[in-house]
């Protein structure tokens, strides 16, 4: 079993005519994801990525013609905003913002927006999610990939692939991969996918990849030791930043007053009894050892 | 992006908050004839983006408009940790009873813009925090509606402005702060001091506003007025590339793509025992004339003695990146070991690309860093 999407999982994407959207979305259809539709507003009528998907103007439209349930977009940082509110009320429940550079305010209406209207929204600025075999929604390369029981949540993107690689190499499949995103303001945070790793049966075992900024680690620490039954492990990016440095994710900085260090959302892990790995190869092996314990 | 306390007091000024009377001046002739033009007492204040630069220096009061033009002479090209001031900023010095603090954020946690008020003003916020957090209110503007009149009231009385017309003014002003945060997509707004005159009224006497870069193409005149000159010369060279590039000072020079990895990078260079020369992320994407640019950035840096490429391919193909390893290659005038590692999307075609070039290969990000370091060292 998987968490948020699957093979039956009806994808549409967002601007998929432009150059990311259309080279991502053939690899999505390569790896056998569900790519029912694209949108992109004036080409209509079209068929995108060699004539395999067809194109609407609006994603009312897509949903109507083709019962599109989740949403990939891949549109520019100053559209962006737009393209997830759309994709809400046009009534899709599960919409993923892969753009980078969104205006951190846009994001504060559109998120009450999309809460509102009953979706979850993963990102922006993420690589979106995974279920290995069944659907790649975004762009985490899927050959690194295999069905197993290890659910992956992160707020980076590269450093994730570095982790599922490494899990696959020593055959720990994963449930699903999450990628959560850097930005301050992000629809679905640590805490949401832990409780659906959690319920997930399937899921055995769960790795959370933090970094640099923000308290939402230490949030996840506390939920993890109200919640969560199933062994985490942990890695957190940043052990060598420098402090009022912005290490590239606009959320990714210790701040003025020295918070958001990564030893500070380390030790609140490690104080629930979460492994945290010193190199992010090294969670693999974690894992193992804690799935044989 | 950080602005100096003087583009920040135009613009609460422009959103009808009261400042005090002031300018910017770049030579002492113009501090006294802004000096002239206030009237009175002065204050001379460095403008540059460093904190502590009233204990450098920086900040001299006057009497005269001959006191503050010799003020100006002594601060202008004053150096302040390492920063040449060009701007004085010549604000009229005001008496006044008492201090507020009064600031717009972005609030991660709650995902909501939040007021701050504190009756303890003229201190950094994050000192009261620790020393009288309940002398610190705060209050959440609704994220469809904005924040209400009633709030920005609700502030004013919390932190004991009590008499009608003063709380009335107070919140004004906060409205009038978080429209400019909003209009200008700040990250943060704030008034430290707003200070309470001796006729009951408040006044600006210091702003501040930082700017979220990714707000900044819709504000083509803001952007425009970046002072960059804190920033090292090779890191303004990569925000023209459109890289992120933090400059440190270790002899191993780091490529990577996305920023999570680049710091785990960092963080692997240095568990094996070396030091990392800079954070690079080239974005996802990148192509071959940005990562040529990026290589070019990282051996400008003469500390540099290995190079270490580490690229997990998703939205970024390795072929790019290859094709600007190469093109690079050809460039470069300096010759340092670079270790490439290079995996995930278009990674075959990416091999193929440098299998002739000189480099060392390396599978795994633990082999990269193991063999980067010994290059450093040895």
């Amino acid at each position: 079993m998987s968490i948020l999407a699957d093979k039956n999982t009806r994808v549409l994407v967002q601007g998929i005519t432009g150059r990311e959207g259309e080279f991502h979305s053939r690899q999505m259809l390569e790896y056998g994801t569900n790519l029912v539709a694209g949108v992109t507003p004036g080409r209509g009528g079209q068929k995108a990525v060699d004539n395999r998907v067809p194109v609407f103007n609006t994603v009312r439209e897509a949903v109507e013609a083709t019962g599109a349930n989740a949403s990939v977009i891949y549109v520019p940082a100053p559209f962006a905003p737009d393209a997830i509110r759309e994709a809400a009320e046009a009534g899709i429940p599960l919409i993923i913002c892969i753009t980078e550079g969104v205006p951190a305010l846009d994001m504060v209406a559109t998120y009450e927006y999309v809460k509102a209207k009953g979706a979850r929204l993963i990102g922006p600025n993420c690589p979106g999610l995974l279920t290995p075999g069944q659907a790649k929604m975004g762009i985490i390369p899927g050959s690194i990939a295999s069905p197993g029981p290890v659910g992956v949540v992160s707020k980076s993107g590269t450093l994730t692939y570095e982790a599922v690689d490494a899990l696959t190499r020593i055959d720990l499949g994963q449930s699903t991969i999450v990628g959560i995103g850097g930005d301050p303001i992000i629809g679905t945070n640590f805490i949401d996918v832990l409780r659906l790793f959690q319920d997930d049966p399937e899921t055995k075992a769960i790795v959370l990849i933090g970094e640099i900024g923000g308290s939402a680690e230490q949030e996840a620490a506390q939920f993890i030791k109200e919640y969560v039954t199933k062994p985490v492990v942990a890695f957190i990016a940043g052990q060598s930043a420098p402090p009022g440095k912005r290490m590239g994710h606009a959320g990714a900085i210790i701040g003025a007053g020295g918070e958001g260090t990564a030893q500070e959302k380390i030790e609140a892990l490690e104080a629930v009894g979460v492994k945290v790995a010193k190199l992010p190869t090294d969670i693999a092996e974690l894992v193992r050892e804690r799935l044989s314990a | 992006m950080k602005l100096h306390e003087y583009q920040a007091r135009e613009i609460v000024a422009k959103y009808g908050i009261p400042v005090t009377g002031g300018g910017v001046a770049s030579t002492p002739a113009e501090a006294r004839k802004l000096a002239e033009e206030i009237g009175g007492k002065v204050a001379v204040k460095a403008q540059v983006h460093v904190g502590g630069r009233g204990k450098a220096g920086g900040i001299k009061l006057a009497d005269t408009p001959e006191a503050a033009e010799q003020a100006a002479q002594q601060i202008l090209g004053m150096d302040i940790k390492g920063l040449t001031v060009e701007k004085v900023m010549i604000a009229e010095a005001v008496t006044y009873e008492k201090e507020i603090y009064l600031g717009v954020i972005l609030d991660r946690g709650t995902k909501r813009i939040m007021l701050i008020a504190s009756s303890e003003g003229g201190v950094e916020i994050e000192e009261v925090a620790k020393t009288n957090p309940d002398a610190i209110i705060k209050i959440a503007a609704d994220p469809l509606l904005g924040l209400q009149p009633f709030q920005a009231q609700q502030l004013a009385f919390a932190i004991g402005l009590t008499d009608g017309k003063q709380a009335r003014q107070f919140a004004s002003i906060a409205m009038a702060l978080y429209k400019a945060f909003i209009e200008n997509d700040a990250e943060l707004a704030e008034i430290n001091p707003l200070v309470v005159l001796a006729d009951g009224s408040l006044k600006a006497l210091d702003s501040k506003i930082v700017l979220d870069d990714s707000g900044l193409f819709r504000h083509k005149d803001l952007a425009a007025q970046r002072d960059d000159s804190a920033d090292p010369a090779a890191e303004i060279k990569a925000r023209e590339h459109g890289l992120t590039f933090i400059k440190l000072d270790g002899t191993i020079g780091c490529m990577v793509n996305g920023a999570g990895l680049a710091m785990a990078t960092m963080d692997v260079v240095k568990l094996f025992g070396g030091e990392p020369a800079n954070f690079l992320d080239i974005g996802g994407g990148a192509n071959a004339e940005k990562v040529a640019a990026a290589l070019d950035i990282i051996l400008d840096d003469p500390n540099v003695k290995a190079v270490m490429v580490n690229i997990f391919g998703g939205i970024t193909r390795c072929d790019e990146v290859a094709r600007g390893i190469v093109e690079a290659q050809k460039i470069i005038k300096r010759q340092v070991p670079m270790v490439v590692r290079l995996v995930g999307t278009n990674e075959a075609e990416g091999q193929r690309i440098l299998a002739d070039a000189s480099l060392i290969p390396a599978n795994t990000l633990a082999e990269a860093a193991q063999k980067a370091v010994e290059i450093a060292q040895g």
